[in-house]
Order: C-alpha cells, then structure tokens, then sequence
C-alpha cells in the first residue's frame, strides 16, 4: 500500500501537469481527486488491520511490529533497499498530510492563474516527498525523499510567490540544502562504521544501537539534529522561515507549515534521538534551551511584524519550541505533548495561513495596518480569525492546549526552571495573537470597504479545521491511543537517561 | 445523562444555535433563546439545590475521560458539593435575571446576537469552573470565561479603546494564570494527579504543615487567583474593564468572573492549610487591595469605575476571609456581593441607558424623582455594599471581621484594616448615591426603564435585602470553624462604622457641612486626590516597567537579528568571490603566468620532500 500511495501521488502530479493543456481548471480537480484517492486508500487499508496490531508496542528493530512494513531490493551492493514501515506514529502524520494537503488545494482554489497544472503538479510532489518522509525505513531512501521534498517546495516559492520570491525561495533552499547535506555525512558514516566487518546496511533497523560513542557520535548526532532542527525550526536555524512563508502562495505557506515542518519534528523523534541516544541526551539541556528561547523570541518577534503571513510564521517559530522541549524532556506526558502540538499547530496554523492568503486575495495586500474593523466588512471571517487566535494562544478545549499544557507538564519533571521560562510563551502567544486580531478584525471599520466574506467552500475549510481543533481539544484519546505503542517501543532505547530525565512524574518512567 | 450535565449543556447549545445562525437569527428568537436557556439551567440548579438540601449527597458525574497519558488521567467530570452549589446558583440565578435585563438593555445593538453567544459561552464556562471534579477541567473553564471577558469588553470593537482594554483584561490575568499553571504541573508531579479531593487528601500524606512545596504550590495557585480577582498586584485590568456593556459587567466582573479566584482558594482550601505563609499572604493581600482599591474609589468620577474598584475592595475583603480561615464566610460575602454588586451595576446601567450613554457622576443628579425604581434599586445596593444593618452585606461583612479580629498576633490589625476599609466603603458608596440622586438634575432621562429592566432589579432588590439569612450547605465543605467569643465592644464598632461613614457622606455631598473643595484646597491634598485618581500610578508603573520595555525590544528586534550572522556568511562569501574573481580575467598571459608559476612551487615542494 505505502508504495503505492506514494506512486499515486506522483502519477497525479503528472496528469494534473498534463491537463491543463485540455482545461486550466482541470488540475485542481485532479489534485484533490487524487489527495482523497490517497486517502481512501489509506482509510481502506488500516481498516483491514486487525484492531489489537494497533495496540501492540512497535519495538522499531523487529519487522513484525510494525502496522505495515515492505522491502525490496534496491542496491543491493550497499545495503540500500525500497524499505518502508507504518505505525501509529506515521499514520497520524500521514492523515494529516492528506488532509492538509487537501486544505492546501482548496485555499488556493481561485489564487492561481499562471500554470495552473505545474503549480498543482508541484503541490502533489510536495506531498509525495513528505509522505516518503513519514515512511522510509531505510535512511538512503529516507534522505532521498527528504531532498524530494524540497524541490518542488523550492519551486512553489520560486514561481507563484509574492513580490520578494525569489530571495525567499533561495534562502529556504540553501538553509535546507546545506543542512541536508550535513544529515548526507552523518548517515554514511552511521552506516558504515555501524557495519563493522559485515555488510553496509543503511536499514533504521540495523542501525539502531549502533551509533558511535563519544565525541563522533556527538558530531554524528549533530548532522542529524541540524537538519530536523533547520526544518523545525528551532532557534537560531529559524530566520529562512518568515521570508519563505510570507512569499509563498497560500497553499505553500499550508503545506510549509503545516506539513514540512512536521518532518523536521517527525525526524528528530523517529531518527535523531534514538539512533543516538546517549548523545542525544548529554545534548537534551541544549537542545532544550533552544526550545525555550525559540518560544520567547519566536513572540516576541511576532508582536512587532505588521505583515499578517510574517506574524503567523513567527507564531510557528514559537510554537514549534514546545515540540523542541517536548521531545528532548523525553517522557510520556512531555511526548505525547509534542506529538499533539504537530498535529493541532498544523491545523490552526494552516487555517491563519488560509486567512491570511484569503485576505491577501481580496485586499492585494498583507500589511496589517492597512486593515482594521474587517469583521464589519465580513463576520464570517473574523469569527473564524478569532476562533484560530485563541487556538494560537493555548485555549483549553482545544488541542493547541492539549499540547503545550502536557509538554510543559512533563519538561516539570525534568527541570521545573526550564518550565517556568517556557511559560512566559503562553503569556506572549497572548499578546501577539490579540494584536493579529486588533490590526486586522477589530477597531475602526472602513464601512466603504467591499470584502467578500468566506463562501462556502472556505467556510467548509474551516469549520473542518475547526472541529478538528475541537475534537483534539476535548477527546484527544485516539491520538494517544495511536502513538503509545511506538513510544513505548521507542523509549526504552534511551537507557542512560540521567536521574533528574526519570523524575518522578507518573508514566514518566522511561 | 442526568440534570447535572443539563446545567452547563443549555446555554452551551445555545450559544451554538446562535453561532450556527451567523447573526442572520432575528433579534426576538435570540434574545429568548440566550435568555431562556439559563433560565432553564437556573431551573436545572434549583431543583438540584432542593434534593442537595434534603439529603446532602455530594454527586460526581463522569462524562468521559478527557484523556489518559501514563497515569495522568483528567476527565471530565463533575464534582457538586455544597460550594458548588453556592456558586452554580449565583452564576445561573444572578445570570439569568442579567440575561433578561440584557434583552432590553442591548436591544437596539446590531449585534445583540453575538453578544447573547458570548455571554451564553460565559456562563457555561463559569459552571464547567465551578463543577469541575479537577483542577485541568477547572482551568478550561478559567480560560473560558477569561476569554469570554476579552470578548465582552471588546465588543464595541470599532473603538480602539475597547480592544485595548479587552487584550489589557486578558494580558494581565493571564500573568497570574501562567502562575497558576506552574502550579498545576508542581502538584501533578508531585501529588500524582490533579482530582481536587484524591489530591488534597495526597497533600495531607506527603506534606507537613509549613513545608516548601505546599507553599509553593499554593503561591502559584495564588498567582491565578489574584489575576482573575484582580487582587493587587494584577488588579489594574478590572477598571478598564468597564468599558464592555454594562450588563457583562455586572455579571463577570462582578457578580461571577472576579470572585473565581476566592473559589479557587475555597476549592483547594486543603493545600491552603498546609501553607500557612501562603494564608497570611493572602489575608495581606487582601487587606492591601481593600484599602488602596477603597481610596481610589473615593477619587473617581465615572460611576462605573467607581463600581469597580468597589468591586476590587470587596473581594479583598473575601481574600481577608480566606487569609484567615474563614472560608465559608469568604463564600458568604462572594454570594451576597454577587446580589448587592449585580443590582448595583444593573442600576447603573439603567442610570447610563436612560441618560443617553452619561458616565460622569457630575453630570448626572436629582434623578431620585425621575428614575424612582434606580433610585430604590441604588439605594439598597449602596446599604447593603456600606454594610448598613440588617442588609445582607452587613451579615457577610461583620462575620469577617470577627474571624479576623479572633486570630491571633496579626487579628487585631487585619480587623482595625479592615474596618477602615468598611469606612472608606460607606463614605464612597453614598457619596455616588447623593450626587447622583439628589441635588439639582443636570441630565433629564429620556426613558424609563422596562418591565424587563425593573424586574431583576427588583428581585436583586429583594436579595440583597435577605441574602443575609441565607444559611448556606457548606457544614460539610470546610473544617468547622472554631468558636471564638468576640466581645461586644468590637461587635458595636463594627457595626457603628458603616453609619459613620454614612454620616461622613452626608456631611461632605449632601449637607454641604464639610466642602470638599476645601479639603483639597492645598497642593498637598489636591495632589493625593490626583493620586488616588489615577489608581496610585500603578498603570503607569506598569507602563514602565513592562509595557514599553516590551514594545521597545519588540520594536528593535523587528527586522530578526539573528539574520545578521547568515548575512555576514553571505557577506563573507562575496567578499572572497570578488577577491578571487580577479584570478580569472581571460588573459592567455595570466593564466600563463600563473600556470608557470604554480607548476614551479609544485617542483619546488617535491624537490624538498625527495629523500
């Protein structure tokens, strides 16, 4: 299934480039045929899991375990195959993926008039990418996918972005690039120092436990660590994001937020810390530190931006500090936390980046002190900007606070200072996500000022995005339900966590 | 299913009916449904309240589990004790007859539609706080209510003004939740679990009276309560708050919202004890605000905000209540200012709805004759507010006294406080009613109010006449209270304190007796009136401590500093092009030269390193 799911998406880039030739409206009904194709597809084939498979614990190293596992030969010579596995973990994600992705096709609905079939086309790449991303096992292909990812990325920057494209589309290039290349060098030398005598082999399987100690494992560790960290983005790796987000067209900023940087997250939970454990951990202080300054000056930067996209992807820079701090405090509550903030930041993220592209489309602008007292001009849209301002700022009932309040919970155990900092973040996400909502919705209206307000296929969008927020807010369980067993299959790995990471937190016993 | 998740559901459903409706609903249907479905809630609670007092049953409803990560298990899930109780009648009961005073009083607001949504979404988060068996879900509805706040203070929002006072509200009590979120994770780690009753009966095993944890722990919960009751130091957002529509200020931010705090400390009484520190900061706290909250009061001239800071001063004498043991008397004082405050504000929202949007108490006057309901509405609240005999604040007012005058070292001086505090509370209470009600009329009203205005203040009338009789259920709530013979004398200056200031009023805004303006003849004293005008400084010590440091980085930092060191690598990397650009400038001879000379250093090196 998984080969196919990612051949699918491929294929429908393909034909939506191409029919465009018969109709300009053509591809963005096959774009969203083959993102709900793919999700059928995906529906239909964990249905025919049986139901206790997803309570069993992943131990990542046994083929068995996993949901769904496939390999095949690829090059053989260096231990390279087609290896793919789902489990809980890449099921989430890879739900998110196609919905978003199909969130993404519908936000730019009417934007795009310029080669409307590549532009789709480029879409779908992204998603096959990122989907490759969710599900290779085997890190050859894993980095392949995760280079795959970028280009079409690249081009959506480059191509449909706004009036500083191609300046943002470079940046977010080489800060990619230049770490990927970085993961490059940490893969082969994990993979063959990790062979030893015997075979090369790049299998995460094999790879486990395998990583260098000491000094090289640390500098092993960082290749890795830059490259997830870049994607995050984690403080100081962060500074290609504003401008990529700002510039893309709507559907990029989505699928950039939304998505993409979701793999950096995905990649430092399912590769970094644990082929490198013990490295990992002497590294947690630091990396966490990162995570509480990337929360502060993520807001901070945030309150002062008037461009509305510019606003929203500092917002992302905060957000995405709790993952940093979740996954690094390395217990149950403080990981399920961080799972729960990729997910519920991707959806309240996706739904301002929708916003914002939607007012852009109709004002021609982004500067937010050229709106003010929309909500006169269209209600609709400002009951729905109010509703993802205070996801944003951690509202409980929603899964935004679902995830800040576990991780947060769970970092307590580990260091209660390193807490008390990261809190300031709930304060700042307040400050700035009321000032969003003063600038563009609230104050003196224009009453002259003709704004279409949402229509019926924006407000499905976002009542969708809504009740999902809802939903993981106030019964997040399934989500739980579905990533436990591979935490439990993942945490034992770490086995010298220092005394103050055991803490005495319920459940937090790794 | 059974009536106890009815009370939150009604004006939950609601409120989606209403969102559901975009506005579009006309303005009857929503008014009634809004108004209705906590009517019915009130019914729900009432009939509840019947079965609780005949046979005391404490219920615990489970709905579901809220989720379930390692041992942490939250769900949502209802816990009604006689506290609860208390409150859910206050909030459903006071609410109601706010809602129905709403429909008259917001009827010619365009958006009275989303005004019912926002205060049908407060109420049922003030019950979720209130029922909350867990101190997560009660942060969900602490949350709610706060936001719900925002939402109402700013619901003019095409003036800037609001919105700054709605993000202020937010801004500042949400300083003292992220405190009380500190909390949280402190006594999750350590207690195991955040179900108020499992965890309090966890405290007393592990903890010992006086311990640091306890006490840091009950500090941190403060830091919330504080916020949400604008307590000093976070009570700078209450008088800003006026600017919402005078009903939700009646029913959040002073009947509801603003006393969550006391039933935060009420609720975790059980930790508070541990924490001996922690009660004595809050009885100081209390006092603390009461007074400076009183002197302010004594400066304003917009009747809201004088209401306000009356607001603030009172529940700082529900923190004096708590600070000293006195739980269930805090509760009593929360249930009968909720009565008396409700009316006071209702009135005064009559007061400013009659007088086309007047705030000014000096612009107003002589409205005894021409608003005679107000008037009476005003007057009883004033009474009850200054502690009169025999009306229900006085019930509430003098039983903390007492308690504070029993304890022992600090008693006397939290009780002298306090009673300073009642004095400064009479002489501003009555000088509203005297320069509103009587004198010469400035501003002539051009309506009266209706039967749905007059109602509730008849009926809130009538409660806080008779709140004080009132015997509430918390016998089996709080530890009982140790007997304490207090001796008469206390008892009777008490009560003669109240009268005085009564007196006080009359002399200085009625009499003419003592001039006011000759009291504030010198600089000095025109000076301490300016300061208690501006709430002694504090906004502006904010401003400058916080607002503008914080704006100011922002503002520096705006253009992402970090960039600085990718530039310099891009700077660095143009540099050495150009430096080597020079090399290749397509001349033969060059390149010849330079191939010479390179193949000569290669000779060179390998001559050397030949053996």
């Amino acid at each position: 299934m998984m080969l196919e799911l990612i051949m699918l998406l491929l294929a429908g880039g393909v034909v939506a480039w191409q029919s465009e030739r018969f109709n300009p409206n053509l591809p963005r009904w096959i774009a969203m045929a083959t993102v709900i194709l793919g999700m059928l597809l995906l529906l239909s084939t964990i249905s025919g899991i049986p139901a206790d498979t997803f309570n069993m614990v992943t131990e990542p190293s046994k083929a068995e375990n996993w949901l769904l596992y496939s390999r095949h030969e690829w090059i053989p010579r260096f231990g390279i195959s087609l290896e793919l596995g789902m489990d809980g973990l890449s099921l989430l994600m890879l739900i998110l993926t196609l919905a978003l992705g199909a969130i993404a096709i519908v936000s730019s609905w009417n934007e795009i008039e310029f080669n409307p079939g590549l532009f789709q086309a480029n879409l779908l790449w992204t998603l096959t990418g990122v989907i490759g991303v969710f599900l290779a096992l085997d890190l050859f292909l894993f980095f392949l996918f995760w280079e795959v990812m970028l280009i079409p990325m690249y081009l959506l920057i480059a191509i449909w972005g706004h009036e500083n494209r191609g300046y943002a589309a470079m940046k977010f290039f080489i800060f990619t690039q230049v770490s990927g290349l970085l993961m490059l060098l940490s893969i082969i030398v994990l993979a063959v120092q990790g062979a030893g005598d015997g075979d090369i082999s790049f299998s995460y399987g094999d790879l486990l436990g395998s990583a260098p100690t000491g000094k090289a494992g640390m500098l092993t560790m960082l290749g890795f660590f830059l490259a997830f960290t870049v994607k995050l983005p984690g403080f100081p790796f962060h500074t290609w994001l504003p401008d990529a987000h700002t510039q893309a067209p709507t559907a990029g900023s989505v699928l950039l937020a939304g998505i993409l940087l979701k793999t950096g997250a995905y990649g430092l939970l399912r590769f970094c810390i644990p082929l490198f454990p013990e490295a990992s951990m002497q590294f947690a202080p630091i990396a966490m530190t990162l995570g509480t300054v990337g929360i502060i000056y993520g807001a901070v930067l945030a309150f002062a931006q008037s461009d509305f996209k510019r606003l929203v992807a500092y917002s992302s820079v905060s957000h995405m500090g709790f993952v940093l701090l979740g996954l690094y405090a390395w217990n149950s509550l403080a990981l399920q936390g961080a799972i729960m903030q990729m997910v519920a930041h991707g959806v309240s993220t996706a739904a301002l980046f929708m916003m914002a592209g939607a007012l852009q489309h109709r004002l021609h602008t982004r500067d937010m002190n050229r709106m003010g007292g929309l909500w006169y001009n269209a209600p609709r849209m400002g009951a729905c900007a109010m509703f993802f301002a205070v996801a944003s700022l951690g509202l409980p009932g929603m899964g935004n606070f679902v995830a800040e309040f576990l991780v947060l919970a769970g970092l307590f155990a580990v260091s209660p200072w390193m807490t008390a900092a990261a809190a300031i973040g709930l304060i700042t996400a307040a400050i700035y996500s009321l000032w969003l909502m003063q600038k563009t919705f609230q104050g003196k209206p224009d009453e002259e000022r003709k704004l279409q307000d949402f229509d019926r296929r924006e407000m499905g969008a976002m009542v969708i995005m809504m009740a999902a927020l809802l939903w993981l807010g106030l019964y997040p369980q399934p989500v739980f339900d579905l990533t436990q067993p591979v935490l439990e299959g993942l945490q034992p790995l770490i086995v010298n966590v220092p005394e103050t990471l055991a803490g005495n937190i319920p459940g937090g016993t790794p | 299913m059974n009536t106890i998740a009815l009370i939150p559901l009604f004006p939950l459903l609601s409120a989606t009916l209403l969102i559901m409706s975009a506005g579009r609903m006309p303005r009857h249907i929503a008014a009634t449904i809004g108004a209705g479905s906590v009517g019915l809630s009130a019914i729900c609670v009432a009939l509840l309240a019947r079965d609780f007092l005949a046979d005391g049953q404490v219920l615990e409803l489970t709905l579901w589990t809220w989720m379930s990560v390692g041992d942490f298990a939250p769900r949502i899930a209802f816990y009604i004790d006689g506290l609860s109780i208390v409150m859910m009648s206050v909030i459903t009961g006071v609410g109601f007859l706010i809602h129905l005073y709403s429909i008259e009083f917001m009827w010619e607001d365009e958006s009275i539609c989303r005004y019912f949504t926002y205060m049908n979404l407060f109420v049922a988060a003030m019950l979720l706080l209130v029922m909350a068996d867990n101190l997560l879900l009660l942060y969900l509805g602490w949350e709610g209510v706060g936001v719900c706040s925002y939402l109402l203070v700013g619901f003019w929002y095409k003036d800037s003004a609001n919105g700054a006072a709605a993000r202020k509200a937010f801004i500042v009590t949400r300083i003292g939740d992220t405190a009380m979120a500190l909390g949280l994770f402190l006594l999750l780690t350590e207690l195991g679990t955040l179900d108020i009753q499992p965890m309090m009966i966890a405290a007393n095993s592990q903890w010992q009276t006086g311990d640091a944890l306890p006490v840091l722990a009950t500090a941190l919960l403060l830091g919330g309560a504080v916020g949400k009751s604008a307590q000093l130091p976070l009570h700078t957002w209450l008088p800003d708050a006026m600017a919402g529509p005078t009903p939700v200020s009646a029913l959040i931010h002073a009947a509801t919202m603003v006393t969550a705090g006391v039933y935060l400390i009420a609720r975790t009484y059980g930790l508070f004890l541990l924490a001996p520190p922690t009660m004595e900061a809050v009885a100081w706290i209390g006092l603390a605000t009461l007074l400076i909250a009183g002197f302010t009061a004594l400066a304003q001239n917009d009747i809201k905000r004088i209401l306000a800071y009356s607001t603030i001063s009172q529940i700082g004498y529900m923190f004096l209540a708590l600070g000293v043991g006195a739980f269930a008397s805090g509760i009593f004082h929360l249930m009968t200012h909720a009565f008396f405050k409700a009316l006071l504000f209702l009135a005064a929202g009559a007061v400013i709805h009659c007088l086309h949007h007047e705030h000014n108490i000096f612009r107003m006057g002589g409205l005894r004759t021409r608003l005679p309901i107000v008037f009476l509405s005003f007057f009883i609240g004033s009474a009850a507010l200054a502690a009169l005999p025999f009306t229900s604040g006085f019930y509430s007012k003098d039983a903390i006294l007492l308690s504070a005058w029993a304890l022992e070292d600090i008693g006397p001086w939290l009780w002298a406080g306090g009673l300073l505090g009642a004095l400064l509370t009479s002489i501003y209470s009555f000088r509203l009613v005297f320069i509103v009600f009587f004198g010469e009329a400035k501003t002539e009203p051009d309506r009266q109010p209706g039967w749905k205005m007059a109602g509730p203040l008849l009926l809130l009338c009538l409660l806080s006449l008779v709140g004080g009789w009132f015997a509430l259920p918390l016998a089996g709530v709080f530890p009982a209270a140790a007997e304490h013979t207090v001796n008469h004398a206390v008892e009777w200056i008490s009560i003669g304190t109240p009268l005085l200031g009564l007196l006080l009023a009359y002399l200085m805004f009625l009499g003419g007796q003592l001039s006011v303006d000759k009291m504030v003849a010198s600089s000095g004293a025109r000076a301490l009136r300016d300061f208690w005008f501006s709430g002694w400084r504090i906004d502006q010590l904010y401003d400058v401590l916080w607002v503008t440091p914080y704006k100011k980085i922002s503002y520096w930092m705006r253009n992402e500093p970090v960039d600085a060191i990718y530039n310099g690598i891009v700077a660095a990397n143009q540099w050495a092009h150009h430096r080597l650009l020079v090399l290749q400038n397509g001349e033969l001879r060059w390149y010849a030269t330079t191939m010479v000379v390179g193949l000569i250093l290669l000779l060179a090196v390998m001559l050397r390193n030949a053996p």
